[in-house]
């Protein structure tokens, strides 16, 4: 058996993190921003099927970006994680930190044990349910990550010249046409695209809902509330 | 798993979009009844909870499924408020009689089940397949029911591809059986039957199938010692919810409070 060449771990790291980053610099990208009533989630998604954004438990909802098969994985895992703690213990001590945290170990664990790290990014967010009750942003990246956001945040790709756009746009207590039209103009503006309501998947956490916040908004809606305003 | 912070599993051993599947691979000593597993059969009943008589009817736009408040405890009123009608989900409902407690935990159970499907597989399951799986609910708890613990629900909702409503009976070992007007089950119900039995007729109003499922509780109740009827002083009165085309609504206090009072002025609770 031959002696297999060393490699420092500093380069075997900065190898995966390159892959991963390469993987996802290739994926359309997608906009979480707070707005008057919750968080709203714009991404860019020409498939109608596979969607990037998800309801996993009340007030909680899942985004992910680039492979779609890891990314899915990780909804599934997050949403059994979710209905088992709320079954045995209550709705309410299920919590968009603790699914932070379990998403940042597993993704963790893949990028230093695996043969390959996956090529994600993904985003729990959880809308505060009362006035005074604050929204919460976990952006988690491909190696366990974790950065708790506010106001809006940009994964994928281009996430740089979108973040730069929104920047200079984004202010608090928007309504939720312009959350909508805001993030549709930013995912367009690194190459100055305008993106039609049927590239785009759109979904709300509206805290003045029941008991279930999350609502995917169909494409007919998107369109109209892209031509309002 | 136990290195696996989220639940991963491998390619043969998946749940699939399963809560119950899960819970059974993950944490078995949730499901309802598996703590039980241990317990030899007791010669004496278990002196626990029983909830007793629940009605399910269909009318022209839907059906509706309605309960009375009681559950006792051998001769002894053990809940004047239980609410036996629950929200499966947006279009049914299931409500239980029986042993209240693993009732309870299998409703519990049962909508956990039907949220973990629309989640995972991004759309609801069909109003057949959310009877089916009721029904094997059932059937696991049928150890536990050996033992005395027997839960018999009724299920109903509105089945969006045939646009109609629809409604299920269940025998202790999971049998599911379609009833094509109305279904009723629990210590009154061969009471509550009767009565509906006599008014009912097919494309019936809300209101009147409402008024009639109260009229049968209340007989149920006039009978069966088990079955409590309106209780004007504390305001207590039966559990109504409706489920149409645009899913379900339970009725506010206020307006079975309204119609029962009707009903015990109009003479026909004094037959």
């Amino acid at each position: 058996m031959s002696m297999p060449f060393y490699v420092s771990p500093e380069q075997v790291m900065k190898d995966r993190a390159d892959y991963a980053r390469k993987g996802i610099a290739r994926g359309r990208s997608l906009v979480a921003m707070e707005y008057a009533d919750g968080i709203a989630l714009v991404a860019e998604n020409p498939s109608g099927t596979l969607h990037k954004l998800s309801e996993v438990y009340d007030r909680i909802g899942f985004a992910g970006v680039e492979k779609y098969n890891e990314y899915e994985m990780l909804k599934i895992a997050g949403i059994r994680h979710a209905d088992v703690r709320g079954y045995s213990y209550s709705r309410e001590d299920v919590t968009a930190r603790a699914l932070a945290n379990g998403y940042a170990q597993t993704l963790g664990q893949v990028f230093t044990h695996e043969m390959k790290p996956y090529e994600v990014e993904i985003l729990v967010a959880q809308v505060g349910e009362h006035d005074g009750e604050p929204n919460e942003m976990f952006h988690i990246l491909y190696d366990g990550t974790v950065m708790d956001e506010h106001g809006f945040t940009v994964l994928g790709g281009q996430a740089e010249a979108i973040t730069d756009s929104l920047k200079a746009d984004y202010t608090e207590g928007l309504d939720v046409g312009a959350a909508i039209r805001l993030g549709a103009k930013a995912l367009g503006s690194p190459d100055d695209r305008q993106i039609a309501a049927d590239q785009l998947e759109v979904a709300v956490l509206d805290r003045n809902r029941t008991r279930r916040k999350f609502r995917r908004i169909e494409d007919g809606e998107v369109t109209s509330l892209l031509s309002g305003g | 798993m136990i290195d696996q912070p989220l639940p991963t599993f491998a390619p043969g051993t998946d749940p699939g979009p399963s809560f119950f599947e899960l819970l059974r691979r993950t944490s078995p000593d949730a499901l309802p009844g598996a703590s039980l597993s241990g317990v030899g059969g007791s010669a004496a009943p278990l002196e626990i909870p029983h909830g007793t008589t629940i009605v399910c009817l269909k009318y022209a736009d839907g059906v509706i499924m309605a309960g009375d408040r009681r559950a006792t405890e051998g001769y002894t009123i053990a809940s004047r408020r239980i609410d036996k009608v629950s929200q499966a989900d947006h279009w049914s409902a299931m409500a239980i009689a029986g042993a209240a407690g693993p009732g309870m935990e299998m409703v519990r159970l049962l909508q956990t089940e039907l949220e973990h499907y629309e989640k995972t597989e991004g759309v609801p399951l069909s109003l057949e397949g959310k009877a089916n799986k009721l029904s094997q609910m059932i059937r696991a708890n049928l150890p536990a029911a050996m033992q005395g613990l027997v839960v018999v629900p009724l299920f109903c909702g509105y089945d969006l591809r045939k646009a109609e409503g629809r409604l299920f009976k269940y025998d202790v070992t999971g049998g599911k059986y379609e009833e094509a007007d109305f279904a009723s089950t629990g210590s009154g119900s061969v009471h509550a039957r009767n009565w509906i039995k006599a008014g009912f007729r097919a494309g019936m109003s809300r209101d009147e199938v409402v008024d009639l499922a109260l009229l049968a509780l209340f007989q149920a109740a006039d009978e069966d010692s088990a079955t409590g009827g309106p209780d004007l002083v504390r305001r207590i009165f039966p559990t109504v919810a409706v489920i149409d085309r645009d899913g379900y609504v339970k009725l506010v206090d206020d307006d079975v409070e309204r119609r029962s009072i009707e009903l015990l002025q109009s003479g026909r609770s004094a037959l």
